[in-house]
């Protein structure tokens, strides 16, 4: 499960996590939830199906394949399944009961969207596991307490039949060692709270935090510096550089903001550090993230070791 | 910049026919910060008597307005600068709490008691994800009847998409409506006979057993009991909620899509504005938050990493070679985020677009809400 503040990059992490960790063979699912077509956009190719497609190759062998997860389509999967029911999902549809059961109910569009995510995780073809890994793109912090406790979202709505049961079968999955929770974050104030807050919500319902995965770090090339004008001007002369006022106070101007972001980056750093998930770093990319720089983000989890993360 | 194309916030802000401010945009761009900021300005700057209704504030910028407690009603932000005439007032919407008195409001203290008391009502009116967009809407209908305040500023909810904010309150007045969940839970109820029944008859009643049985017989049993109590209020909820939609597409509101220069915020933006104006809704322009800004324009990003180099070369330490490198990187960021932000200029060329500098360190007190909007690009 990867989740995070919005504006993270949540979305940039799990697609290179589920590349991290398909190399070497291995098959992984990449699932998003929210109906955003976000891995499309990041993968560059037409909006996902609810269908499981492969959408990229990791280095040394292996796949990741994509999953756009609609509550829709999954709760007519589900009639189909537990209840063989699939011709009546589309009378339901009619009616407006498919739209009550995935938009209005509270908590049941959850449980089907978990639910769909665990049968992937079981899901066995000849005595084999389909999946080395399943990657959610899941809801950000705000939400992903209530999104991932299933039961307790529920339980005053069902307190027997079919959607109790469902819904444990779910939450058992999702607090079993089988599940990390990475929290992304980036080293701004607001983020960095709400991974605090995520992170002791988590624990509070049982859900194993994985890491925490600071993402768009940049380098601390200028950190405990002095920065001079008389310098600045002095070594832009000796290589023909423009040396006029604005040049050179703009440079030193730029140079003395990225001090003081290094400066809060450093503070809440240490910060993370202190709630006590590993945490793992992610550079910053000038130029974007585009397919290359997935790749970029994926060694960088590998280097980290994201594999026992 | 094309000038004609620039979105001038103070004179919005001055505009005194202009009541209503929404601000809407994906999650993390600033929404709340930016519609915090703007009320401030509007108060201090054009003296208006301004209110902002925030809907999930940061914890410390909930303090800098004194918003400590979530009560549910506005309150006056006394450490501003009053000097213009204006005034502020601050609230952080308690969707229960709303969701309340709209029961009160429209039913009679014992039906309402009863409506409380129902596990299904309790539920929805806590977690159902479309509950605060229909809350924050219904909060600022009742705002604006109150008529005390000349500008409302409204934050909207950190939804899935920016659109859930036009979609839930209608989706929740349709399900109010209570007609998809007549017809559904008619077979369950004692004594069903009602005209409509006889139309679809036999599937009906198939419908009724197929839901009973996927959804359990209890859950069903609530929602019918809910469903029945709050039968008398189904004209109101829909009337209200017609009625705030009405307000949105009025002159006197403006809606400002708020956006950071990233590609997943910039389309999001770009929908919302096609969405906007075929809802007839009228958009005032596009703040896009947080925009890097480079200082020395004379150094291109070839120049200063060739020259950092040289400079290595010689002195593997140079203070310099690491400020033009720095620079560099600047220059890429703020390139790559003018090309974004010109992708939804291209196909919205008539929606005025304001930038706002991205700040060192971040905003979360009354002076960083003023330097936010004050070195507007």
């Amino acid at each position: 499960m990867v989740t995070g503040k919005g504006g993270t990059g949540k979305t940039t992490v799990a697609a290179a996590l589920a590349l991290a960790l398909a190399t070497g063979g291995k098959r992984t699912l990449l699932v998003e939830v929210e109906n955003r077509q976000g891995i499309a956009q990041l993968f560059d190719v037409p909006p996902l199906p609810y269908a499981e497609r492969r959408i990229a190759v990791p280095p040394r062998g292996g796949e990741v394949r994509a999953l756009a997860v609609d509550a829709e389509e999954a709760f007519l999967e589900y009639l189909e399944l537990f209840y063989r029911l699939g011709r009546a999902g589309r009378m339901l549809k009619r009616i407006g009961a498919v739209d009550f059961v995935t938009t209005i109910a509270p908590g049941l569009r959850d449980v089907l969207l978990t639910g769909k995510v665990k049968e992937a995780v079981t899901r066995v073809e000849q005595g084999h596991r389909v999946y080395h890994a399943v990657v959610l793109d899941a809801p950000p912090t705000g939400r992903v307490g209530r999104f991932l406790n299933v039961t307790a979202e529920v339980a005053g709505l069902a307190k027997v039949g079919p959607i109790k049961h469902q819904s444990e079968g779910v939450a058992a999955v999702l607090r079993s060692p089988t599940t990390a929770v990475h929290v992304v974050t980036l080293l701004e104030e607001m983020p960095v709270q709400e991974t605090a807050d995520a992170v002791a919500e988590l624990r509070e319902l049982q859900i194993p935090v994985g890491s925490i995965i600071v993402n768009q770090t940049c380098e601390s090339v200028l950190s405990g510096a002095r920065v001079t004008q008389t310098q600045l001007r002095r070594d832009l002369e000796a290589l023909g550089l423009p040396t006029d006022r604005r040049t050179v106070a703009g440079l030193a101007a730029e140079a003395r903001d990225h001090q003081a972001r290094i400066r809060v980056q450093r503070r809440l750093r240490s910060e993370l550090e202190q709630l006590g998930p590993p945490v793992l770093e992610l550079p910053f990319l000038a130029d974007g993230i585009d397919l290359s720089g997935l790749y970029v983000l994926m060694d960088a989890l590998l280097e980290q070791g994201v594999h026992t993360a | 910049m094309d000038t004609k194309r620039a979105l001038d916030l103070d004179t919005l802000l001055a505009d005194r026919d202009i009541r209503i401010i929404v601000c809407c945009g994906s999650g993390g761009v600033g929404k709340t910060t930016t519609a915090a900021a703007l009320a401030l300005r509007a108060a201090e700057r054009h003296g208006r008597r301004t209110v902002v209704l925030t809907i999930d504030p940061a914890r410390r910028l909930a303090q800098s307005l004194g918003l400590a407690a979530l009560d549910n009603t506005p309150r006056r932000v006394d450490e501003i600068d009053e000097t213009a005439g204006g005034e502020l007032f601050a609230m952080m919407l308690d969707m229960k709490r709303t969701f309340d008195e709209v029961v009160l409001a429209h039913s009679d203290p014992d039906r309402a008691k009863e409506i409380f008391a129902n596990p299904f009502y309790q539920a929805m009116s806590s977690t159902f994800s479309g509950t605060q967009e229909y809350m924050a809407m219904e909060k600022l209908g009742q705002l604006r009847a109150r008529n005390e305040w000349d500008l409302i500023v409204v934050d909207t909810p950190p939804s899935r998409s920016a659109l859930d904010f036009l979609d839930a309150p209608k989706r929740l007045a349709r399900f109010l409506d209570g007609k998809m969940l007549r017809l559904l839970l008619a077979p369950a109820r004692s004594g069903g006979g009602r005209s409509v029944l006889r139309l679809v008859g036999a599937s009906m009643s198939m419908v009724g057993r197929i839901m009973r049985k996927v959804l359990g017989g209890q859950l069903l049993n609530e929602v019918s009991t809910f469903v029945s109590a709050l039968d008398s209020m189904f004209g109101g909820f829909r009337e209200r909620s017609e009625r705030t939609y009405r307000i949105l597409q009025a002159p006197e509101t403006a809606f400002l899509v708020v956006a950071s220069p990233e590609p997943d915020a910039i389309r999001e933006a770009s929908y919302f504005a096609g969405r906007l104006a075929e809802e007839q809704m009228p958009l005032a322009g596009l703040i896009v938050n947080r925009v890097h800004t480079v200082a020395a324009h004379g150094l291109s990003v070839e120049r200063s990493l060739a020259a950092a180099e040289t400079l290595t070369t010689t002195d593997p330490d140079s203070v310099t070679a690491a400020v033009l490198r720095v620079h560099a990187d600047l220059v890429r960021t703020a390139e790559r985020e003018q090309r974004i932000t010109d992708r939804f200029r291209r196909t919205h060329p008539d929606v005025p677009v304001a930038q706002v500098p991205a700040l060192p360190e971040d905003v979360h007190d009354l002076e960083g809400l003023r330097r936010c909007l004050s070195a507007l690009l």
